[in-house]
C-alpha cells in the first residue's frame, strides 16, 4: 500500500460528498449478504447431500424413491434446492457482470440465468413434493 | 494529487489514515498461484451450476417412475457420466474449501501472506482428500 504522504485532500468536504458518485448505494449489500447466507446454509446441506448420494449410488428405484420421500430428506432437499439456486444465480450474475462488457448481452445473460435458476429450482421442488406425496 | 483520476484512488484505512487504494494485480505484469485459485473458484462455481441440471434431472427421474430412473442410471454409468460426476465432485469440494476460506476472510482473519501460503496447501489437500473419500464411499 502506498504511503499517504503528498496526498492533498480537501478535508472540509463531508464523507458523503466525497463518496457520492464513487459507487453504488443500491442493492449491493443485500446481494453480498445473501451470497454469504446461502453459502453458510450450503455448508451442512452439501455435506449431507453428497453423503446421501454416495450411499444411493447404484441403488434400485424403490430405494431412491423411499429415500427422497422420507419427510426429513424431503425437507432437507427443498432447503438444498432453495439455497443452491439462489447462491448459483447470485454467483453467475457476478461472473457475467465482470466478464461480459456489452451491456445488452450482459443484461440478457443475467436475466436468462435468473430465469433458468428459478425454473430448475421449481422443477426440482415439484419433483420432491411429488415423491413425498406418493411415498406411503 | 497530480491527476484528477487520483481522486478515485483515495481511501481510508479502518484507523482513519488516508491512503492510496491498492491496485489489483495486473495479469500482463505478473500472475501468481492465488490469482489462479481465485479464477478457479469462479470456474468451479460455473461448472457446479451446470451440474445442478443433473441434480434436477435425477430428482425429476425419481418422481417420474422406474423407466426414467433407469435412463439416468444408465447415463451416469457411461464413461462420460463417470467423467462428469468425478469432475463435479472435485469442483464441488474445491469450491467448498475455497468458499470456507472466503467466509473466514470476510471476518478479516487469515489475510497475512504466511497464512495464505498455508491455507492454500490445506485447500488443495482437503479437495483431493474429500474427492477421493467421496468416491471411495460411493464405490464400496
Amino acid at each position: 500500500m502506498a504511503d499517504a504522504k503528498g496526498l492533498k485532500i480537501d478535508t472540509m468536504r463531508s464523507y458523503l460528498g466525497r463518496a457520492r458518485g464513487l459507487g453504488t448505494a443500491k442493492g449491493g449489500f443485500n446481494h453480498w449478504w445473501m451470497q454469504r447466507l446461502t453459502s453458510l446454509a450450503l455448508l451442512p446441506l452439501t455435506l449431507w447431500f453428497v453423503w446421501s448420494l454416495t450411499h444411493l449410488a447404484g441403488a434400485p428405484y424403490a430405494t431412491a424413491h423411499a429415500w427422497a420421500g422420507k419427510p426429513i430428506n424431503a425437507i432437507l432437499l427443498l432447503a438444498l434446492i432453495a439455497a443452491t439456486f439462489e447462491h448459483m444465480q447470485l454467483g453467475v450474475q457476478v461472473v457475467a457482470e465482470d466478464y461480459i462488457h456489452t451491456k445488452s448481452i450482459q443484461w440478457t445473460v443475467v436475466v436468462a440465468v435468473k430465469a433458468a435458476s428459478a425454473l430448475l429450482a421449481l422443477a426440482a421442488a415439484v419433483a420432491v413434493l411429488k415423491i413425498a406425496a406418493t411415498t406411503g | 494529487m497530480t491527476d484528477i483520476r487520483d481522486a478515485q484512488m483515495v481511501g481510508r484505512t479502518s484507523d482513519g489514515r488516508l491512503v492510496r487504494r491498492p491496485l489489483s494485480g495486473h495479469l500482463t505484469v505478473y500472475i501468481n498461484f492465488d490469482m489462479v485459485m481465485s479464477v478457479g473458484h469462479r470456474v468451479t462455481g460455473c461448472a457446479i451450476a451446470v451440474g445442478t441440471i443433473v441434480m434436477v434431472w435425477f430428482l425429476v427421474a425419481v418422481s417420474a417412475g422406474e423407466d426414467r430412473y433407469a435412463t439416468i442410471s444408465w447415463f451416469l454409468r457411461t464413461p462420460i457420466g463417470y467423467l462428469l460426476l468425478f469432475g463435479w465432485t472435485a469442483a464441488l469440494w474445491y469450491h467448498y474449501c475455497v468458499g470456507i476460506r472466503h467466509l473466514i476472510w470476510d471476518t478479516g482473519r487469515m489475510y497475512d501472506l504466511p497464512t495464505v501460503d498455508r491455507s492454500r496447501i490445506v485447500i488443495l489437500g482437503a479437495t483431493a482428500v474429500l474427492t477421493l473419500l467421496t468416491w471411495l464411499i460411493a464405490l464400496t
